[in-house]
């Protein structure tokens, strides 16, 4: 049949024939659903890779002394699975795939203002995290300064650092086409009668984190340059042998690095902001709050880096500057769990995975949270400060959060994207597992960083073990979960029953377009109301 | 400014493009930005050897191209008003003065380097290695900056030239040049930085 | 939409903005020859702040950009110095 020309021709995005064939029709393709598709495959795939690093590291860990590795190779696991977490999964994650997938059409656009740029960043991201892999196995050994590359060490040491950092400036490359794409699609081409007021939450939330990935990744852009030339030139930025301030590449580093953890978790909370409301038939609780808080957090996050850098030696002044900055961005936040909250309060519930997901994200994102009020006060985190505290506290946001909400994210979209539906039983009882597992693996870090267990070690105390093997299980639980979540989305994706435009119930836009949608989005002209959860 | 929603239409957006070139632009600020902050820490510290080594700069020389950079931000700018006026040859002629300005600069940096890679003075040298703490973040500095805006020069000038070819072969045209705003914008970006790099690495007293 | 609006910049105010740019190139300069401890870095930084002003205003047609460019403009900068600033307070308390 032919292609989508004219109106009313419904053809799926997936089902279009384009300019290339095969192969080539998804690795040229500008369609932003199909990029989106592209970053799902590549992310998830980074993403297991990833866990199983993690599950390597647990392993090594579920005893005192050498268990699976030698201290040189645990180094390298605990960087790499920093590495491909980081900077080619959570950062990238959910703008790129649901992001890409969906601005458009919750905006009532055809594609992104720049499907070109879009593509582009697609293979930067792919030729990024090529030789963030190839960092592993050429030469002089995959790097071992974990994936923060302190100076003065990830100066000296003899590992790929240079390939690996280098990896890292080209998928920021990435990350900051992708948000100057975003930024201009949400500015010049809303669709008519869409105001940005009239916007939903997601992309609310993508325009925050579109900003943050502009201005913030430059700065580890030019700090790893500054990295690499001090290997190659001993320069002497940052070697304190040479003179140089080590704390001022911390001050760099961090400068981007803080920022990006709102890059992770703003779209995540805009997902959640979608997900409340569709699944309690009611309007959002303060969706300007919401909106404006997103903002809010993307601002003062630029502001709260050196909470990182209590014990490195700064000044008293600065300890206390970034430790009030550090409450005051909690606040933002704060407002939006109490907003999901009151949306939930009399609505009409129905409990099915993505809501579910939400659900699990609220509660982990507030030990999460809470837990980084701990670590944001001076006093306490002298106490905690590298130990695995902060490893479970970052868990449970990261993880917890971001991760999550993906989960509830595809959850929720999956019908939209390939027009199929999931089965539901196996779905939630994917989510009990993982989330039993998530917290048996991660809660018993709090309390053995308490009592001092470090991060990043090899080997520990004897009194440390018990929490260290609950962890190990709880790790491979989760691990399981996660295999049963993939295979009941794949199998449905692939052959579930069909999918209506509406399975939800939502109200947004691209519960109004067929499931999947056509080429170019919308057919016929978007019905664009101005009340975006205009739930009766 | 609303699209139709019938598709393979010639679709243009100036606005979003000039927009898009605008935030490129920031990203660029930023980046610069991050050597700036570098250089106003260890400048705090090493007030002295910022200054001693700053006299080994040719004041001369750097004015020489602060001129020519600016002067090329009016060629480029008056590139601009041509091409809105329709003025093809004059387009064609002040994209022309520009490049030789840029290049004029180049040469000039060329020397400059030049004369301090004769004397044994660039990154990874051992005179380099021997220097006092303060000079030698001076001089990497100043290597690293000026290293990285001639770049920025040479980029702007493949861009640049891309717009000669497509202004004589009328693919930028008085109807369609936005090409040639966003290339001038970006060239206007590497006269900025070198604005405030002038005074800092130059002109310290 | 197609075609531009974006206003035209005279040639003859290119020209003189160049002249005065130039000016102030020269003033920055003599400025500088002197040592006036502190407050040399201060001016000089100011005087580029004039220039880069008059570049971005002049030559990069902000003065005729919608509102809502050159606010983005201004945060920009102002972000950067409020980065620098922040920064300080921990150099300058060591």
């Amino acid at each position: 049949m032919n292609t989508g020309t004219e109106k009313t021709e419904y053809v799926s995005y997936l089902d279009h024939q384009g300019k290339y064939k095969g192969i080539f029709a998804w690795i040229f393709a500008t369609d932003h659903k199909r990029i989106g598709l592209l970053y799902l495959y590549a992310i998830m795939t980074f993403f297991f890779v990833g866990a199983l690093l993690g599950l390597l590291m647990r392993v090594e860990l579920i005893a005192p002394g050498q268990t699976i590795m030698k201290p040189q190779t645990y180094n390298g696991v605990f960087t790499v699975h920093g590495i491909i977490m980081i900077f080619m999964v959570v950062i990238p994650g959910l703008s790129a795939i649901f992001g890409n997938f969906f601005l458009p059409i919750q905006i009532g656009a055809k594609d992104v203002a720049f499907p070109k740029l879009n593509r582009f960043s697609w293979w930067i991201f792919m030729a990024g995290s090529a030789l963030a892999i190839a960092s592993q196995f050429l030469r002089n050994g995959p790097p071992d300064t974990g994936w923060t590359f302190y100076a003065p060490y990830s100066t000296t040491t003899g590992t790929n650092v240079i390939m690996a950092t280098t990896a890292a400036f080209v998928l920021g490359f990435s990350s900051i086409l992708t948000g100057l794409n975003f930024i201009v699609t949400i500015h010049q081409m809303r669709g008519p009668g869409m105001k940005f007021f009239n916007m939903p939450l997601f992309p609310w939330a993508l325009y925050a984190t579109a900003w943050i990935q502009l201005l913030a990744t430059p700065i580890i852009g030019i700090t790893l340059i500054m990295l690499i030339a001090e290997r190659l030139f001993g320069i002497g930025f940052f070697d304190p042998n040479l003179g140089g301030d080590p704390l001022l590449y911390q001050h760099l580093f961090w400068i981007y690095s803080h920022p990006a953890v709102y890059v992770m978790i703003l779209p995540a909370m805009g997902v959640i902001s979608e997900i409340i409301p569709t699944f309690c038939q009611r309007k959002i609780y303060g969706y300007k709050a919401i909106a404006l808080s997103s903002l809010t957090i993307a601002g003062v996050g630029f502001l709260v880096w050196g909470h990182h850098m209590y014990t490195s030696g700064m000044s008293e002044n600065a300890r206390w500057f970034f430790s009030l900055l550090t409450f005051i961005v909690a606040v933002p936040s704060a407002i939006k769990v109490f907003n999901w909250l009151s949306t939930m309060y009399k609505g009409s519930i129905d409990l099915k995975p993505p809501f579910l997901y939400a659900l699990a994200f609220i509660f982990l994102f507030i030990i999460g949270g809470t837990t980084g009020l701990i670590l944001g006060s001076v006093a306490t985190n002298v106490q905690v400060h590298d130990t695995s505290f902060v490893v479970a506290h970052f868990h449970y946001i990261i993880f917890g959060g971001m991760g999550f909400a993906f989960f509830a994210a595809i959850h929720y979209w999956l019908p939209k994207m390939y027009g199929r539906m999931y089965n539901i039983k196996r779905a939630n009882i994917g989510l009990i597992i993982i989330f039993i597992g998530f917290n048996l693996l991660y809660f018993p870090q709090f309390i053995i960083g308490i009592m001092g267990m470090p991060r990043r070690y090899f080997d520990y105390l004897p009194q440390f073990q018990p929490a260290q093997v609950i962890s190990t299980i709880g790790g491979f639980i989760l691990v399981g979960g996660l295999i049963l979540m993939v295979y009941n989305l794949v199998a449905g994706a692939r052959k579930g029953p069909a999918a209506p435009a509406n399975p939800w119930s939502g109200t947004t836009l691209e519960w109004q377009v067929p499931s999947p949608p056509s080429l170019e989005n919308f057919d016929e002209e978007p019905v664009i109301k101005q009340n975006p959860y205009d739930y009766k | 400014m609303s699209e139709a929603k019938i598709h393979v239409e010639e679709h243009r957006d100036d606005e979003a493009s000039k927009l898009g070139m605008w935030l490129f632009i920031f990203t660029e600020l930023l980046l610069f930005g991050g050597l700036f902050l570098v250089y106003s820490i260890y400048r705090a510290e090493y007030p002295d050897n910022f200054r001693e080594g700053s006299l080994e700069l040719s004041v001369t020389i750097g004015a020489v191209n602060t001129i020519a950079l600016l002067f090329s931000s009016m060629t480029i700018a008056m590139a601009l008003t041509a091409m809105q006026k329709n003025n093809k040859k004059l387009a064609i002629q002040m994209i022309a003065v520009t490049l030789f300005m840029a290049l004029v600069f180049l040469v000039n940096k060329y020397f400059e380097w030049g004369h301090k890679i004769e004397a044994g003075l660039y990154p990874g040298s051992t005179l380099m290695s021997l220097l006092d703490r303060g000079h030698l973040l001076y001089f990497s500095l100043y290597f690293f900056m000026t290293g990285l805006h001639a770049l920025h020069i040479i980029i702007g000038m493949v861009l640049l030239f891309i717009c000669l070819f497509k202004v004589r072969n009328e693919t930028i045209h008085n109807q369609k040049y936005v090409l040639l705003e966003n290339s001038a914008l970006y060239w206007h970006l590497v006269d900025l930085i070198w604005i405030f790099l002038f005074p800092l690495m130059y002109l310290i007293s | 939409m197609a075609n531009n609006t974006s206003h035209t910049t005279e040639y003859r105010v290119l020209g003189k903005i160049l002249l005065l740019l130039m000016f102030l190139t020269f003033l920055t300069i003599s400025v500088t020859s002197y040592d006036l401890g502190a407050f040399t870095v201060t001016i000089a930084l100011l005087i580029a702040g004039v220039k880069a002003f008059m570049v971005m205003s002049y030559f990069m047609h902000l003065k005729h950009e919608n509102l809502l460019l050159r606010i983005l403009v201004a945060m920009i900068f102002v972000l950067f110095a409020v980065i620098v600033l922040i920064t300080f307070i921990d150099y300058a308390y060591r």
